[in-house]
């Protein structure tokens, strides 16, 4: 069963008009045997074609609408790709010959114009659907056909090395790894130079032809090929036959000389003993006369036989093959191809050990056809839409499962697809078309926020695709701190586009309350409520960096006798006593002052003063004097004013301290002003 | 009042439309749900607001559901309004054309209504 087809076998069709009545007028026309979607603009239908492209079998198109019209919609079909699997049938009362023109251009298959009538849009209708659906039957026969074509051709060739390597003792691993490491070393090489103008057409033939390399062994004898010792002058001269033998039975083969894969093989085999430097064989060929599919047989072929094991030697680590090439030690090659060796040594490093399975080739295939489908503009075939279908119905399970807002951002033309969760949970469409002029981007998000986020996603690489940002978030009319997480997304080939993001989007707000909660712990004084020392400290250090004029006093207050009462009464008792002085100063003080409890029973107060300040401390003295319950509370404090102040806390905590003691040693329960 | 009473006197094709959209449910279906359209309303804001490219897909909606409906009174003075707009003629130009447009509206309706009426 086709994707494009719903469960009782009927086509998808979407109807993108903005008027009612008119889309209302094809839908009863077409009901009765398709299944129809609606769309009021281009930026709708945009949307629906983002989740559905593969299941919608034609799409009526009108021109003139508001937000995107169809002109703008067929421009974006064209850039998503879009228009090459859905078929479009432009509707409009517009017969100008530019519009017409225009609208083929862009690529729809026809033109139906205003007013309807019933049975030309059902012809015309079915028969763009048939003619869409043929020309995508055949082209997946033609896929097929390369496929199967393809694989004959591996595995002809792929019979015909394993005979020459079994002949000569060698596993059939040999090919494998030389059809590899050309692979690798092409492609690094078309990243470095286009000098060669060799296409990705290109490489796969050159890949399939390297493993012809040594077929001219088949007229080597036995025993010079499995000679374990080293070869007498003679027998290498015989060896030595091999690569011209090779090409001779490539050169005879009738009727085929021209094939491109016989033509490329013919220069594999020839030449892929030759040395940049001229001293190889047979015809001593120098730099670029090597036919570079030649040069780079010759260069994986020595990386191979390296470090493989031989009947004649022992298999070389990785680091000793790749010294022996680039010293020179064996064979000479193209400076350049040596680049692309050290580039893919890591690679190779790690690959070159794991063990091959015949996979690889299978995997090769599919990359071939693959290739070939992409570059010849076939669509995608029935089993890769319903692996699509899956993912995305395990993408669905997993997303309601998370509790998590999980949403796609697309950039062109720019829309937000949440999560069904997520969209329950924002209280808004699964789809928000134009999201910076929707709730999404000037609600939720703060229009500054929004802006924010989007500029940080422009700002990704493909090095460095994750951002990570908390915002607060307005959600459903409540403020809540969340993180937001998104991964950027380039598209596929060699000048990758950014397309958008997936993100999510976590509600942290209880953790960051509890973290808040936890700092303004921090800075408490527990038995008191009041600021703790260190916290004052910051405080005030704070002021005295910003506020290099104003004029401030600190106050150092320090209960008399209290340790009597600790001692008379017990450390209850003296606890309540200072809770009962802290609430005492906390009644004459403001809340932009500064109020701690230094320890024990000193405490500190910072505060702004006017005149002389002598009234505010008048009044902290006259709370701190009197009694509490059996006890006399009495207090001796320090002032220092400062009006401006340009040395630390620290300075001005000792002065406050002294002018303290002073009002002690004076005898108690009064206050001192620190004089120079 | 037939649905073919109510074409000829809102001067509409009846046999145009009956060629084209087959049966008559489905013509006085849609010639109903003109009632509904939210075109007309559209047009006349637009112009008020000076919003003058609305105003246009206002009017050229309006028109493609003349044609379609073969409501051909309407589509003769809703059309070169439409075209007026897009080739950028404002306000004086307008404004007689405007005029026709809001007097065939205003009677097509009438005869809709009447169908809707006698229907019921």
């Amino acid at each position: 069963m086709s994707l494009r087809e719903n469960n009782n076998g009927r086509k998808k069709i979407l109807i993108v008009d903005d008027s009612e009545i008119n889309r209302s007028l094809l839908s009863d026309m077409l009901s009765d045997e398709f299944d129809i979607l609606e769309a009021e603009n281009g930026m709708e239908a945009a949307a629906i074609l983002h989740v559905r492209e593969h299941e919608i079998a034609l799409m009526l198109l009108d021109i003139v609408m508001p937000v995107m019209d169809g002109f703008e919609m067929l421009t974006v079909m064209n850039e998503n790709g879009w228009i090459k699997s859905t078929p479009v049938i432009m509707i409009s009362a517009e017969t100008v010959p530019a519009y017409v023109d225009k609208a083929y251009d862009l690529g729809v298959l026809d033109y139906i114009s205003r007013p309807f009538d019933e049975r030309t849009v059902r012809r015309r209708v079915i028969s763009t659907i048939m003619l869409a659906a043929k020309q995508k039957e055949l082209s997946y026969m033609v896929a097929d056909q390369i496929y199967e074509k393809e694989k004959d051709n591996r595995m002809m060739i792929e019979i015909l090395s394993n005979l020459v390597e079994f002949r000569n003792g060698e596993s059939g691993l040999h090919v494998i790894h030389i059809r590899m490491l050309t692979e690798l070393l092409l492609k690094s090489l078309m990243e470095k130079t286009d000098q060669y103008k060799i296409s990705k057409k290109d490489i796969p033939l050159i890949c399939n032809a390297s493993a012809l390399h040594d077929i001219g062994k088949i007229a080597v004898p036995m025993e010079i090929l499995n000679k374990p010792g080293r070869l007498t002058k003679e027998e290498f001269e015989i060896m030595k036959t091999h690569s011209a033998e090779g090409a001779k039975i490539l050169g005879c083969i009738p009727m085929r000389e021209k094939e491109s894969l016989i033509q490329i093989g013919y220069q594999i085999c020839r030449w892929h003993h030759e040395r940049y430097d001229g001293k190889g064989y047979p015809d001593g060929l120098k730099g670029e006369e090597i036919p570079i599919a030649a040069q780079v047989v010759a260069l994986a072929d020595v990386y191979d036989a390296l470090t493989s094991k031989r009947v004649y030697k022992e298999a070389y680590s990785h680091e000793k093959a790749m010294q022996m090439i680039l010293d020179g030690e064996s064979g000479n090659f193209n400076p350049l191809l040596l680049e692309c060796l050290m580039d893919l040594s890591p690679i190779l490093k790690e690959e070159w050990d794991s063990p091959l399975t015949g996979e690889n080739p299978q995997k090769e295939i599919r990359s071939i056809v693959g290739h070939i489908m992409e570059k010849e503009e076939l669509g995608v075939s029935e089993r890769t839409l319903q692996l699509l279908e899956h993912e995305r119905m395990k993408y669905h399970f997993l997303a309601d499962l998370s509790s998590e807002v999980l949403f796609e951002y697309r950039a062109m033309p720019e829309m937000i697809l949440l999560s069904e969760w997520g969209a329950a949970y924002l209280n808004m469409p699964e789809t928000i078309l134009n999201p910076r002029e929707e709730a999404f981007g000037n609600r939720i998000f703060s229009r500054k926020d929004f802006s924010h986020l989007l500029e940080r996603l422009k700002g990704t690489t493909i090095q460095n695709p994750v951002i990570e940002e908390n915002y607060l978030l307005n959600i459903n009319s409540c403020l809540r701190w969340s993180k937001v997480i998104t991964y950027s997304i380039w598209s596929e080939g060699e000048q990758p586009k950014f397309e958008g993001a997936i993100g999510k989007i976590v509600d942290i707000h209880d953790h960051m309350v509890k973290v808040s909660e936890l700092e303004l712990m921090a800075a408490q004084d527990s038995l008191t409520g009041l600021l703790n020392h260190a916290a004052a400290k910051e405080k005030i250090s704070s002021i005295l960096s910003k506020d290099k004029e104003g004029k401030y006093m600190l106050i150092m207050a320090d209960l008399d006798h209290f340790k009597e009462a600790n001692d008379r009464f017990g450390h209850l008792f003296g606890d309540e006593v200072l809770r009962y002085a802290a609430d005492k100063i906390r009644a004459c003080t403001r809340s932009t002052d500064i109020v701690s409890r230094v320890g024990g029973d000193e405490f500190l107060v910072f505060m702004e003063y006017h005149e002389e300040g002598k009234a505010q401390v008048e009044r902290i003295f006259h709370q701190l004097s009197g009694r509490y319950k059996e006890f006399v509370l009495s207090v001796s404090m320090g002032i220092v004013c400062i009006k401006g102040w340009d040395k630390d806390y620290k300075s001005l905590f000792h002065l406050a301290d002294k002018a303290m003691y002073k009002a002690k040693l004076r005898g108690r329960g009064r206050y001192y002003f620190y004089e120079k | 009042m037939t649905l073919k009473e109510c074409y000829e006197e809102m001067e509409g094709d009846f046999e145009d439309v009956t060629s084209r959209l087959r049966t008559n449910e489905r013509i006085q279906k849609f010639l109903l749900k003109v009632l509904d359209d939210k075109s007309f309303d559209l047009l006349l804001k637009s112009i008020e607001a000076e919003d003058w490219e609305e105003a246009f897909r206002a009017a050229h909606t309006l028109k493609g559901v003349c044609q379609n409906l073969a409501i051909t009174r309407l589509y003769k003075s809703v059309s070169p309004l439409s075209d007026s707009l897009r080739e950028g003629k404002r306000d004086s130009e307008l404004l007689p054309m405007l005029k026709q447009v809001e007097k065939d509206y205003e009677h097509i309706t009438k005869c809709i209504k009447r169908l809707e009426k006698e229907k019921e």
